[in-house]
C-alpha cells in the first residue's frame, strides 16, 4: 500500500471538514430523530412520573443504572487506552488515539446523564454537589455516590483536556486552510498555535504528564462505580473482586467500542490508508486478552460464591445459571468469551470483519453483564419479603436506544468539525532517515509492521 | 557563548518585519539554523515553525527545558490540600453520625483526596502549557506561514532583523537545498 505524504494526509483528513455529503445529513437526521424520541420519552416520564418505568420495589435500579455503568465502562476505550499507548510509545497508536479519546468524552457525558435520568426529581440533582447548604446538609463523604461525583468529574475534565490539547495543532491546520468565519473560529480554538519547537515540547510534556495522571484516575473511576454495588448488602454484590472486575470489564467493552468506531470511520470516511488491518489486529489481540481476563474474573466470582453456598447468594446464582435470567447469562458468556476467543484467537479470523463481529458480541455481552449484576441481586435479597421482579417498560427501552443513537450522533458531528485522526501525530511518526532514529524510539511506518 | 544579537527595528528602507525561508524537510532547516547561528544569532532570536515535532533534528530541541513536571506536582499538592480541607471542614461542620462510625474516616476520604490531587495536577499542567507556550506566542511571535501546515514546509527565519544584516540573513537562509526565501 502506498504511503500518504504530509500533503495527502492534510487533504484526506481535512476533507470531511470542508465537504458535506448527503450521507452526513441522513445520519444526523436518523440519529437526531432517535435522540429526539428519547428526549420526548424522558419528558413523558417527568410529566407522568416514575411509575411509567418498570422500576418498583425492590428493584429500583435496572435499565438506567445498567446504562450508567455500561457507558462509564465504554468510556475506558479512549483516554485510558490512549494514555497507555502513549506512555509505551506504541507507534501504531497514532491513527487510533483520537478516535478513542472522543469515545471517552462522549460516553462519560452520556453515562453521567443517567443518575439524573434516574431521579424522580432531576431538578434537585444539585443536592449531590458538595457545597455549603442552607439546609445544613452536606453530602455524605462516606457515600460511594459522592465518590462517583468526584471521580467522574475528574475523569471527564481530564479526558476533555486530554482530547483537546493534541487537537490544538490540528485546529491550526484547519485554520490555515479555512476562510471567513470558520477561519476565525478555528483560529480562536487553536489558541495562537504556530508550531515552534518550544510549543511542541510543552505540548508533548503536557501530554506525558496527563497520561501519567489519567491512568490511575481511569482505574479509580470504574473501581468507584463498582463500589456503588460492592458496598451494599445485596446478594452477590458485597465482594472484594468487584473493583478489578469492573475495571477489566470497562477496558474490555471500551476496546470493543473503539474497534466498532474505527471500522465505521474507516468505511464511511474512506480512511483505508490510515486505519490499517494491523491496527485492528493489534486491538483484536488486546480484546482477546481482555476476554480471557474477563473469563478469569467471572470464574473467580462464581466459584467462590458456589463454594460459600450461602442461601441468598445461591438463589441469585442459580437464577442466572439455570433460572429466569439464564438465557441472558449464557448470551453474555457467548458474547464476552466464546465469540472473542474464537474470532480473535484464531489468526485467520482476526480480520476487520472478525473484529467487528467480536466487538458487537462484546458490547451486547457487557451490557447484559451490567444488567445481570444489578437486577438478579435486587430481585432476591436476603429476606423473602423483599423478593420481586422487574420488567423493562417502553420508556426505558426508548431512552436506552436513544443513548446509543446519541453516541453515534455526537461522533458524527465531531468527525465533521475536527479531524478524526490526529494529523500532526501521523506526521510525527514519519522519521526522515533510519540513521537519525534512536533504536529505542523506532516506530514502524504506517502499514509496514509485520506481525 | 556568543553575545545576544540585538533585535533591530524593522528595516526602514524595505520595511521588513521578518525575513524567513521555507524548507521542504528538516535537514535543510537544520542547515539554515546552523548558518544563522554562525552569523552570531542565538537560539531565542531564530524562529522555527513546523507542522510536527522535529525531534530527529537538533533544532527541534530548542527551548526544551521546562519545570512542567514540578509544577504539576505542586498542582497535585494544592489539589490534595483542597480535598483535605473540604472533607475535614464538611465532615466536622455538619457531622453525620452513621452507626457510631467515626466522623472523620480516612479510607473514604482518601478517595476524595486522590481525585482532587489528580485534578490539581492536570489543571496545573494545562495552565502551565497555556501560560508558557501559548500566551507568549500570541503576544510576541508573528512570523508564520500557512504553508507550514498546508504543505508541510519548515519555516526558519528572523523576526525584526537588524537593518544592516538583512542581506546576510537572506544569503544564509537561501543557501540550503530547496529553500524558498520570503520576507514580511
Amino acid at each position: 500500500m502506498s504511503h500518504p505524504t504530509g500533503a495527502e494526509m492534510n487533504r484526506d483528513l481535512l476533507h470531511p471538514l470542508f465537504n458535506t455529503s448527503w450521507r452526513f445529513w441522513l445520519l444526523v437526521a436518523v440519529f437526531g430523530g432517535v435522540v429526539l424520541f428519547g428526549a420526548v420519552s424522558w419528558a413523558t416520564q417527568l410529566w407522568l412520573g416514575f411509575g411509567i418505568a418498570g422500576l418498583n420495589w425492590p428493584v429500583y435500579w435496572a435499565f438506567y443504572v445498567t446504562n450508567f455503568v455500561f457507558w462509564i465502562g465504554i468510556s475506558h476505550a479512549g483516554t485510558l487506552i490512549s494514555a497507555i499507548l502513549r506512555l509505551v510509545n506504541a507507534g501504531w497508536r497514532r491513527p487510533v488515539t483520537r478516535c478513542a479519546e472522543v469515545i471517552t468524552v462522549f460516553a462519560l457525558m452520556i453515562g453521567a446523564m443517567f443518575p439524573i435520568i434516574h431521579l424522580g426529581r432531576p431538578w434537585l440533582a444539585f443536592w449531590l454537589f458538595p457545597y455549603p447548604s442552607e439546609r445544613l446538609i452536606w453530602p455524605n463523604f462516606r457515600s460511594p455516590l459522592v465518590w462517583d461525583f468526584f471521580a467522574i468529574n475528574t475523569y471527564l475534565t481530564g479526558s476533555l483536556l486530554f482530547l483537546y490539547l493534541p487537537i490544538i495543532p490540528d485546529f491550526a491546520a484547519v485554520r490555515d486552510k479555512a476562510t471567513g468565519l470558520r477561519r476565525r473560529i478555528y483560529g480562536a480554538l487553536a489558541l495562537g498555535w504556530r508550531g515552534t519547537p518550544k510549543q511542541w515540547h510543552r505540548l508533548e510534556t503536557a501530554m506525558s504528564i496527563m497520561a501519567v495522571a489519567i491512568i490511575p484516575v481511569a482505574v479509580s473511576v470504574h473501581t468507584i462505580v463498582s463500589f456503588d454495588f460492592s458496598m451494599a448488602p445485596v446478594p452477590m454484590w458485597n465482594t472484594t473482586i468487584f473493583g478489578p472486575y469492573f475495571v477489566a470489564g470497562a477496558i474490555f467493552s471500551g476496546i470493543a467500542g473503539l474497534l466498532l468506531a474505527m471500522a465505521v470511520l474507516r468505511r464511511f470516511l474512506h480512511l483505508e490508508a490510515y486505519l490499517h488491518p494491523v491496527h485492528f489486529e493489534n486491538l483484536g489481540k488486546l480484546l482477546l486478552v481482555m476476554a480471557l481476563l474477563w473469563g478469569y474474573f467471572v470464574f473467580n466470582e462464581r466459584l467462590v460464591t458456589y463454594y460459600a453456598n450461602e442461601p441468598a447468594e445461591m438463589a441469585v446464582f442459580w437464577s442466572t445459571q439455570s433460572g429466569a435470567f439464564a438465557p441472558l447469562y449464557w448470551t453474555m458468556v457467548i458474547g464476552n468469551f466464546v465469540l472473542p476467543l474464537i474470532l480473535m484467537g484464531i489468526r485467520r479470523f482476526r480480520t476487520i470483519t472478525g473484529c467487528v463481529i467480536a466487538s458487537i458480541g462484546v458490547i451486547v455481552g457487557m451490557w447484559l453483564e451490567r444488567f445481570l449484576i444489578i437486577v438478579p441481586g435486587l430481585s432476591q435479597k436476603y429476606l423473602p419479603y423483599s423478593f420481586g421482579s422487574y420488567r423493562p417498560q417502553p420508556v426505558e427501552i426508548v431512552i436506552t436506544t436513544a443513548t446509543f443513537a446519541g453516541m453515534a450522533l455526537l461522533y458524527v458531528l465531531f468527525a465533521k468539525v475536527v479531524p478524526i485522526i490526529s494529523i500532526w501525530e501521523l506526521k510525527a511518526g514519519e522519521h526522515p532517515s533510519p540513521s537519525l532514529i534512536p533504536p529505542a524510539t523506532e516506530e514502524h511506518r504506517l502499514g509496514d509492521l509485520h506481525l | 557563548m556568543t553575545p545576544r544579537e540585538p533585535r533591530g527595528q524593522p528595516e526602514q528602507g524595505r520595511g521588513l518585519k521578518a525575513v524567513y525561508a521555507l524548507y521542504p524537510d528538516g535537514a535543510s532547516a537544520q542547515q539554515a539554523v546552523n548558518r544563522l547561528r554562525a552569523l552570531g544569532l542565538q537560539d531565542r532570536d531564530i524562529t522555527v515553525v513546523s507542522a510536527q515535532p522535529m525531534e530527529d533534528y537538533e533544532f527541534g530541541h530548542i527551548g526544551k527545558k521546562t519545570y512542567m513536571w514540578w509544577i504539576a506536582c505542586l498542582g497535585g499538592l494544592i489539589g490534595m490540600a483542597t480535598a483535605f480541607g473540604l472533607a475535614y471542614l464538611a465532615e466536622y461542620s455538619w457531622a453525620i453520625n452513621v452507626g457510631g462510625l467515626p466522623i472523620w474516616a480516612w479510607w473514604p476520604n482518601l478517595i476524595i483526596i486522590f481525585e482532587l490531587t489528580m485534578l490539581g495536577a492536570i489543571a496545573a499542567t494545562v495552565i502551565t502549557l497555556v501560560v508558557t507556550a501559548l500566551i507568549p506566542e500570541r503576544g510576541r511571535g508573528f512570523l508564520y506561514d500557512p504553508e507550514v501546515t498546508t504543505e508541510g514546509q519548515v519555516l526558519v527565519g528572523v523576526e525584526n532583523p537588524a537593518q544592516d544584516r538583512v542581506s546576510s540573513f537572506e544569503r544564509e537562509l537561501s543557501a540550503p537545498p530547496g529553500a524558498r526565501l520570503k520576507t514580511l
